[in-house]
């Protein structure tokens, strides 16, 4: 006596589609649990990827070198001797490159100047670097060339100007080899940054960058804002911070008066937070699932009592008690796989909804959430169909059919 | 072949033990037209819940063919309820979103019959009660008759050998049930063994053998002085 698989379904699916109401209310809830995972871990994914995308913007094997010990590393002879710390300079970024696991480097001076050209004039970020730079940022021009290789000292009259920038400055016209004038000094157009660019930090579109010894001229300066290293490897990342660290050490007469700081650090700390809110968002919506799993056994407790007489009846005909449960619990099954596959699509469609409002944020819900999602639904269904399926075999069959 | 053997059935009411069956020892050969009445209360109904195994005696033995039934595990008494005994109720008790075939169709699907097997089945059931015409129609587009019939197609098509009705004429018309009375007779004359309870007289004077009930007891087992034809009483 062995229900065949077809028939059950058959069965199963005549008793969903005999009561709409009580089906449709609960694949409402099923779906609504479902498709919360979906776009909650969607949304916690996108902003994660979406800062990740931010983060390895700023470069690959990145080690960020800046002046002064950082607050965390405490007490040291320089706080004590209440010196400010020593400022870096070209001459200490030259030094960095002389190591077999650097790559490439790039200092770079930040200040804010005025940027002319005729008549039209406004204030902008303007950063000194070189020609490694564009190579370090993963930055792409929109037009021209980008700042030539130079020695870090040799100043050089060129500029590459933000598209804001040359929209600002030439309106329609065209910006390449134009003069512009920086601060008291004037620089020729050899390129325009686009909107690739954009990264954390920096909106490249508003900036205009020259020649790190250019721009210490207009600031009048010797020092460097900080030193970008990118390293050959990623395990080279180490030695190379290492490597900073001694250099900078032996150069600045044995005072660690520098920090540095390694982009994978930063990534990973960014990356654990991040997608531990995704769970946490993933488990608060996988609440709703719960709720949804208690109100599917509170649903199927009715619709036993409701059909008391038809499972007497089916027990006259002569189901066993297996039986009756395994009917049950196929139409829970077929309710729960519904209703997560409904929700899966309406997840989907908002996550969809999601990333058509905000562009930038690449909302897609996580497999692992999709299948946890899916999973935990259908075996909730289940689960808490079982104490209703138990009861509905126990039924005297007498008292079912007289319909006490 | 069915052989009660002081068999009780005691319900729990309050703190009242109920003797809905007393001591019944009863008999029923292969083929056999009973009848069962007796007053509301009397244990009619509770004796044949319990030859259907749907209700278990507190004590007694119950033979059903030579085998003690009350022995069965649930599987095995869902099998032989399946296979040796049909019900018709007083209220039909068709599933309302199945059509009359479906409805027919329910307790071969449930002994896993295979589907091509189960359709020819199904067919001769209904055309044997008449009701090919009505095969895709729901229980609700059915009359009373009709339902009826529908029950009784679905109780014999897995060719049982016993029938039990529980007051099957007692929600129709007097035509209606004249003719439900008609069809479960030939089904008697053509071998299945007829269990029938009522509290209509007309009814139960016309089965071969009467029992009659009072306080879970068998009071009365006759077979019947006037059975017009008188042919063959088993």
């Amino acid at each position: 006596m062995a229900l065949h698989s077809p028939d059950i379904a058959w069965f199963s699916w005549g008793a969903l589609r005999g009561y709409p109401t009580r089906t449709i209310l609960m694949l409402l809830a099923m779906s609504i649990g479902v498709s919360a995972v979906v776009i909650l871990t969607s949304l916690g994914e996108g902003a994660r990827i979406y800062v990740m995308d931010r983060f390895a913007s700023l470069g690959t094997n990145l080690v960020i070198v800046f002046p002064g010990r950082s607050e965390t590393a405490g007490i040291n002879p320089s706080t004590m001797m209440g010196e400010t710390p020593r400022d870096l300079t070209l001459d200490d970024a030259q030094a960095l490159t002389r190591s077999y696991n650097v790559r490439r480097i790039a200092p770079i001076n930040v200040g804010s100047a005025d940027v002319s050209h005729k008549n039209r004039s406004r204030e902008v970020v303007v950063i000194g670097t070189n020609h490694d730079m564009l190579e370090i940022r993963h930055w792409e021009l929109a037009q021209g060339k980008f700042l030539p290789e130079l020695d870090l000292d040799r100043a050089s009259p060129v500029a590459v100007i933000g598209s804001n920038i040359r929209d600002e400055l030439f309106g329609a016209q065209r910006a390449l080899g134009k003069w512009v004038r920086i601060g008291d000094r004037r620089f020729r157009v050899i390129g325009i940054m686009g909107s690739e660019g954009r990264s954390i930090g920096v909106d490249v579109e508003e900036t205009v960058m020259i020649p790190i010894a250019s721009a210490q001229q207009i600031f009048n300066t010797s020092s460097v804002f900080r030193i970008l290293v990118e390293a050959k490897t990623r395990d080279a990342i180490e030695p190379v911070k290492q490597f900073i660290i001694d250099t900078l050490q032996e150069r600045h007469q044995g005072v660690k008066d520098v920090t540095v700081i390694t982009q994978d650090a930063v990534l990973e700390t960014f990356d654990r937070i991040l997608g531990a809110l995704t769970y946490a968002v993933g488990g608060i919506a996988a609440i709703s699932l719960a709720v949804a799993g208690i109100l599917i056994m509170n649903v199927m407790l009715v619709a036993v009592s409701q059909r008391t007489a038809e499972i007497g009846l089916l027990k006259a005909l002569g189901a066993s008690s297996r039986q009756i449960v395994i009917l049950i619990l196929a139409e829970a099954f077929m309710l729960s796989l519904l209703g997560a596959m409904v929700g899966f699509l309406l997840g989907q469609l908002g996550s969809w909804s999601i990333r058509y409002a905000f562009p930038d944020l690449p909302a897609y819900a996580p497999a692992w959430a999709i299948v946890i999602a899916l999973t935990v639904a259908i075996v909730t269904g289940l689960l808490f169909s079982l104490m209703p399926a138990r009861r509905a075999a126990g039924l005297d069959p007498v008292l079912a059919l007289s319909g006490r | 072949m069915i052989q009660l053997t002081g068999i009780h059935r005691d319900f729990q009411v309050g703190d009242q033990t109920v003797h809905a069956l007393d001591d019944v020892t009863l008999t029923i050969d292969s083929g056999e037209y009973i009848s069962i009445m007796g007053p509301s209360g009397s244990g009619k109904s509770t004796l044949l819940n319990l030859l259907g195994l749907l209700d278990k005696p507190s004590s007694g033995s119950y033979r059903l063919n030579g085998q003690d039934v009350t022995a069965l595990s649930d599987i095995q008494q869902a099998q032989v309820r399946n296979r040796e005994i049909g019900f018709v109720f007083q209220m039909f008790h068709l599933v309302p979103r199945l059509t009359a075939a479906e409805n027919v169709e329910l307790p071969l699907i449930l002994a896993g019959e295979a589907p091509e097997q189960r359709k020819s089945r199904v067919t001769r059931a209904l055309a044997d009660l008449g009701l090919s015409d009505r095969s895709h129609h729901k229980p609700d587009q059915l009359s009373g008759g009709q339902r009826q019939r529908v029950a009784i197609a679905r109780a014999t098509v897995t060719e049982p050998n016993v029938l039990l009705a529980d007051e099957p004429t007692g929600n129709l018309d007097h035509k209606s049930g004249q003719d439900v009375i008609r069809i479960l007779e030939e089904l008697n004359q053509r071998g299945i063994t007829l269990i029938m309870v009522t509290h209509d007289p007309e009814m139960g004077q016309r089965a071969r053998r009467q029992l009659h009930m009072m306080d879970g007891r068998l009071d009365i087992d006759q077979l019947n002085q006037t059975d017009s034809a008188g042919d063959g009483t088993a």
